[in-house]
Parts: C-alpha cells; sequence; structure tokens
C-alpha cells in the first residue's frame, strides 16, 4: 500500500495532573510527513515524542491546533496505521503466534489465514520455534519483536515506532534494521521513528527531526542525504555520516543539556 | 491440594534467543550437567514434600490428640466440646445405619446441590454485571450507591425472606447462596475490568479490534485472574449460603443435620456435620484450582517455594 502524508499544525497538547494543574507536553508543534518518507524523530527525554505519536494514531486528541493523515483531520484512529509502543503491549494470555495472528484476525481473515500470515512473520523476525511460548516465557527482546511482527503484519500505511529497538542487542537490532528497511521500501509506508539513538536516526530516516525540552516543539530538521539502498552496519563510517551526525548533535546536545539541567533541578527541590 | 506440586520448580525457557541460538550449541558436558542438577533438583523437591507431609500428620496427631486427651481426663467437660473419638463414631454411625434424616450421602448430596446450584447463577450474574458496569461507565456511577447500600447489609438474614417465597425447595438455599457469592465476584470482576493495561486496550484497537472483540479478547481474559481469585472464596460462601437457608427451613441436608444435632446437645453430630462440609468444600476448591490452571495457563508459574495454598 501507498505511505499517506502526515501533517500536524501548530499542535498543543496539555494533560491534567495528578495535582488539578495542567501540563504542557507539546507546544505549538509544526511538522509534516510526505507519504513514503521515513522520518526519525530525536529528543530528550520528556519532551513529548510519544504524545506526538498518539496524536497521530487518534489514540489521544489534540487540545489545540490540527492533526491531519492523509489530508483528513483525525478523528478516531485512521485506516492502515501500525503502531509499535514504547512499553510492552503484547497480549500475555495470548501464545506468539495468536499475537501476531491477531491483526489479520481483527480484519477479518480466517484464524487459518491469519495464522499462515503470522507464521511468515515470525520467522521474518527470527522467532521460528517460539509460536507456542506465552510472552512470559520470552526475553524482552524476544517480546519486542513479537510486537513488531504484530503491528508489521497488518501492512500499515503509516507507521509509527516508539523506540522500536531500543530492547534488542546491538547485532538483532542491526538485523532488525536492516530488516525494516527493506520492508519499508517495498511497501512505502510513511514511517515516523522515534529514538534516542542518533545514529539509528541518521542511518534509517531521510529526514530527522530534532525537538525541544518539554514543552516540546520542533527544533530543527535536517534531510539526510545518504543514498539509499543502505547498510546499517556500513554507512556510520561515511564521511558524510559524521557531517550530519555534527550537525543535528550541535543542536539536539543543546536540549540534552536543558532537560537534564531541569529534572536535575527538579530533583534539588 | 497442590495442583502444580510436581512442577519442577525452574521451567528452562528462554535460554536460547531465535536469532542468535544458534551460535551457543550447547555441548554434551553441559547437558550432562544439565541433567545432573535437574535430578538433584527434583530430589530435593521430594524431600520437602515428604517432611511437609509429615509435619501435618504430626500437627494432626497433636491436635486431635490433646483433645481426645483432655476430654478423657476429664479436664474440659466432653459434653460441651465434643470428642474426637466420639465424633468418628458418629461419623461412622452416619455412613452404616445413616442419620436420622435418612442417608449421609443424600445430605450431602442435597446441600451440594443448593451451594452448586447458588454459586453458578450468583457467580454468573456477578461477572455479567462486573464486566457491564466495568465497561460501561454512566451504568456504573448510576447504580454504585445502590450496589454498595445493598452489599453493605448483612445479606444471610435474606435467607428468612427467601424461605418465605420459596418454601422448603431448593431454590430458597440456592437463592440465599446467590446473594452471598454475587457480590464478590461483582467486586472483583469490576474491579478486573478497570484495572485493564491501557496499553493493551491502545494496542488492541490500534490492530483493529472492535467492541465485541475488545471485550471478549482483551477486558475478559484481563479480568480471568481476579474473577478466578474471586470463585475460590465464593464457593466458601456458597456452602454458607446453602446451611444458613437450611436453618431457615429445611427437610434435608447437612445445615439441617447440624441444627438438629446442636438442639439435641449432640456435640460429636455439629461437629461430624462440620466434618463433612469441610471435606467437601477442600473437593470443591481443588477442582476450581484445577479449572484455574487450565484457564490461565499464560501466567508465569507460581515462584518456587511459595506455599501451595
Ligand atoms: N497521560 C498523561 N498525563 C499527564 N502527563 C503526561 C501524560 N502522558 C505524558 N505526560 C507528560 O508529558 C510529557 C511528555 O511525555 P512523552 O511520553 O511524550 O515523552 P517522551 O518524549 O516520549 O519521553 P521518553 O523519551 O522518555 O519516552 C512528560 O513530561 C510526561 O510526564
Ligand atoms: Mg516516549
Amino acid at each position: 500500500m501507498a505511505g499517506a502524508g502526515i501533517e500536524l499544525r501548530k499542535v498543543t497538547k496539555r494533560f491534567a495532573t495528578p495535582k488539578g494543574g495542567i501540563y504542557t507536553a507539546i507546544r505549538d508543534l509544526s511538522m509534516e510527513v510526505a507519504p513514503g518518507e521515513f522520518c526519525a524523530v530525536v529528543g530528550p527525554t520528556g519532551c513529548g515524542k510519544s504524545t506526538t505519536l498518539a496524536l497521530v494514531s487518534g489514540l489521544e486528541r489534540a487540545s489545540a491546533g490540527e492533526v491531519l493523515v492523509s489530508g483528513q483531520p483525525v478523528s478516531g484512529i485512521p485506516d492502515g496505521i501500525g503502531y509499535v509502543f514504547q512499553g510492552d503491549a503484547v497480549f500475555p494470555w495470548k501464545t506468539v503466534l495468536g499475537n501476531v495472528a491477531a491483526g489479520p484476525r481483527y480484519g477479518g481473515a480466517s484464524t487459518g489465514d491469519a495464522n499462515k500470515q503470522a507464521q511468515q512473520w515470525i520467522a521474518r523476525v527470527g522467532l521460528s520455534g517460539f509460536e507456542d511460548r506465552y510472552p512470559h516465557q520470552l526475553s524482552g527482546g524476544m517480546r519486542k519483536r513479537v510486537g513488531l511482527a504484530q503491528s508489521l503484519i497488518n501492512n500499515p500505511r503509516i507507521l509509527l515506532m516508539d523506540e522500536p529497538f531500543s530492547a534488542l542487542d546491538v547485532q538483532t537490532r542491526t538485523l532488525m534494521e536492516n530488516e525494516l528497511l527493506a520492508l519499508w521500501a517495498a511497501t512505502s509506508a510513511s514511517v515516523v521513528f522515534v529514538t534516542h539513538d542518533l545514529e539509528e536516526a541518521i542511518a534509517l530516516a531521510d529526514r530527522v527531526v530534532v525537538m525541544t525540552a518539554g514543552p516540546g516543539t520542533v527544533k530543527g530538521t535536517f534531510a539526510v542525504d545518504l543514498p539509499r539502498p543502505r547498510n546499517v552496519a556500513e554507512i556510520r563510517f561515511q564521511p558524510r555520516f559524521a557531517q550530519i551526525y555534527e550537525a543535528i548533535w550541535s543542536q539536539l546536545r543543546d536540549e540534552v543539556l536543558v532537560s537534564y539541567e531541569r529534572q536535575k533541578h527538579a530533583a534539588a527541590v | 491440594m497442590s495442583a502444580q506440586g510436581g512442577a519442577p520448580p525452574f521451567d528452562s525457557v528462554g535460554t536460547q534467543d531465535g536469532a542468535t541460538g544458534a551460535l551457543a550449541t550447547p555441548t554434551a558436558a553441559s547437558a550432562s550437567i544439565d541433567s545432573e542438577l535437574s535430578a538433584r533438583r527434583a530430589a530435593a523437591a521430594r524431600r520437602r514434600r515428604l517432611v511437609i507431609y509429615a509435619l501435618r500428620v504430626a500437627f494432626t496427631i497433636l491436635w486431635l490428640g490433646s483433645w481426645e486427651l483432655s476430654t478423657r481426663l476429664n479436664w474440659v467437660d466432653p459434653f460441651f466440646v465434643g470428642q474426637p473419638s466420639g465424633v468418628v463414631q458418629r461419623l461412622w454411625t452416619w455412613i452404616t445405619e445413616g442419620t436420622a434424616l435418612g442417608p449421609l450421602w443424600l445430605q450431602a448430596a442435597v446441600t451440594m446441590q443448593e451451594a452448586v446450584v447458588g454459586f453458578l447463577i450468583g457467580a454468573a450474574l456477578g461477572v455479567v454485571f462486573g464486566i457491564l458496569l466495568g465497561r460501561i461507565e454512566v451504568l456504573a456511577e448510576v447504580l454504585s450507591p445502590f450496589i454498595k447500600g445493598a452489599n453493605a447489609i448483612p445479606r444471610v438474614v435474606l435467607g428468612s425472606l427467601f424461605a418465605v417465597m420459596f418454601g422448603l425447595s431448593l431454590w430458597g438455599k440456592a437463592a440465599t447462596a446467590v446473594v452471598l457469592v454475587f457480590f464478590v465476584v461483582f467486586f472483583n470482576a469490576f474491579q478486573g475490568v478497570r484495572e485493564v493495561d491501557r496499553n493493551l486496550i491502545a494496542n488492541a484497537r490500534i490492530l483493529g479490534a472492535d467492541n465485541r472483540r475488545l471485550t471478549t479478547e482483551i477486558i475478559i481474559p484481563s479480568a480471568m485472574t481476579w474473577i478466578l481469585a474471586s470463585l475460590h472464596i465464593s464457593f466458601g460462601l456458597a456452602i454458607v449460603g446453602a446451611v444458613v437457608g437450611e436453618l431457615f427451613g429445611a427437610t434435608a441436608g447437612l445445615g439441617q443435620l447440624i441444627y438438629n444435632a446442636g438442639h439435641t446437645f449432640d456435640v460429636n453430630g455439629v461437629f461430624a456435620g462440620m466434618f463433612v462440609l469441610a471435606v467437601l468444600a477442600l473437593i470443591a476448591e481443588g477442582l476450581i484450582s484445577a479449572l484455574e490452571n487450565r484457564l490461565i495457563k499464560w501466567r508465569p508459574s507460581r515462584v518456587s517455594g511459595e506455599i501451595p495454598i
């Protein structure tokens, strides 16, 4: 399926805090993801990256501003959305097979068809032979891969990924990153990829968006003009990679410092 | 009692990662060490079980022995506190010659029938209403003062009302059991629905689950842990309901048997009736545990060393 565009126009999201106050998680955030584009989002912890994804997915509503998917204002969950959550979101009472087959079944496929599809995806994320295991019998990284297969099997037009690889060991991570790039090239879905790892962001994305310390807004956008197809393991050694890294890091560093100082201050009070 | 007593304390699960597992092929030497370790572990577990059973027997002997002895020596009057040998004798006569109300098994069957019918109806209603109110917020808000009020009154007194409504039939006792069981299961089911992980609901919605699927595939399995936990307590309550119902008027049943024994100052008869009830309750408890283990086999097995109660 072809990708769909995403547009956020001056979006603000406020949360009610437990003490009855109001916390602004993101303020006047504007960004755009073109159809089929791979966009990475980096920013200090707590700056509103997950919140931004929740707004695009329709799970949360914007307090002000507009969120558009394929040109339509988001109300409810848009069609063709895939979401790899930051936290564990696999269903503990379903086996690996049941978890991965859930999407097609909800979409109306018969259990047999869904299971057949799921088998392929389980193989793709390297979990063949673990179909009958329950999530509590898997390692954290394996659970993460189940979550990945669970989202990707639905063949999303828009793929929202919230630090999907942060729990994986370096080798598996590189494998999965390359696999993701291959998949994305084949489906041309639009991807919003949140990560803490600037190297990962540059290696994967067409564009890197840097967010400010909370309340989050866009600090800068950087095009990554590295050639494709890329091999994640090797691209880091290109001179151009280092230049891009330098440019983005000089901006990101300031925000990380601001966020760090603030947290230190908050802890001291 | 311990439904999973035979299970080894550790699973050999997750030792090989799918993607990297091929790199680490276990050698023959490490395999033999593994099997030796697991054999030693099994032996230790067996020894421990044996010790536990021995201690249980010792406790029973101490308890019944001191009871028997203190009544034999007339430190306490067996007329008021009964006597283990008397209880055994009474049980034996009940089994061989039948009770004043008829054969013992019939009394047990009558009470269990009342308890089981009440339990099934009460639990089913509790689950349905718990899930309904848990899912539909308005309903919960409107009905909450009524439910809390109904829960606050001592509901066993309703037994007398049911005796009037249903006469001497099974339904008066079953209804008493229903009102006792319902609230426990209801509150647990309701809480279980409320406690469902938000992340899981979000994930299911993104994956395309409609409301019906959300309820059957996410909400109910998640709440099942709570519901099954409540069934353990509530079967005991169902027996209480049946027995109390029989006190308000019955022609048969263990409650009636105990009531009659009490009225004729037959303390041993009271204890004998209680013993039969306890045995039946333990059997039911075992069945519920078995059901629980079947229904939530997805849960991590209990921590080794935990007491299997
Ligand atoms: N439901 C909520 N209620 C109140 N505050 C919230 C809620 N969700 C998020 N926040 C706040 O909004 C801010 C942004 O949260 P968010 O999860 O988007 O951060 P993040 O950028 O994803 O951080 P991290 O990189 O650590 O995952 C945080 O300060 C958080 O405390
Ligand atoms: Mg986050």
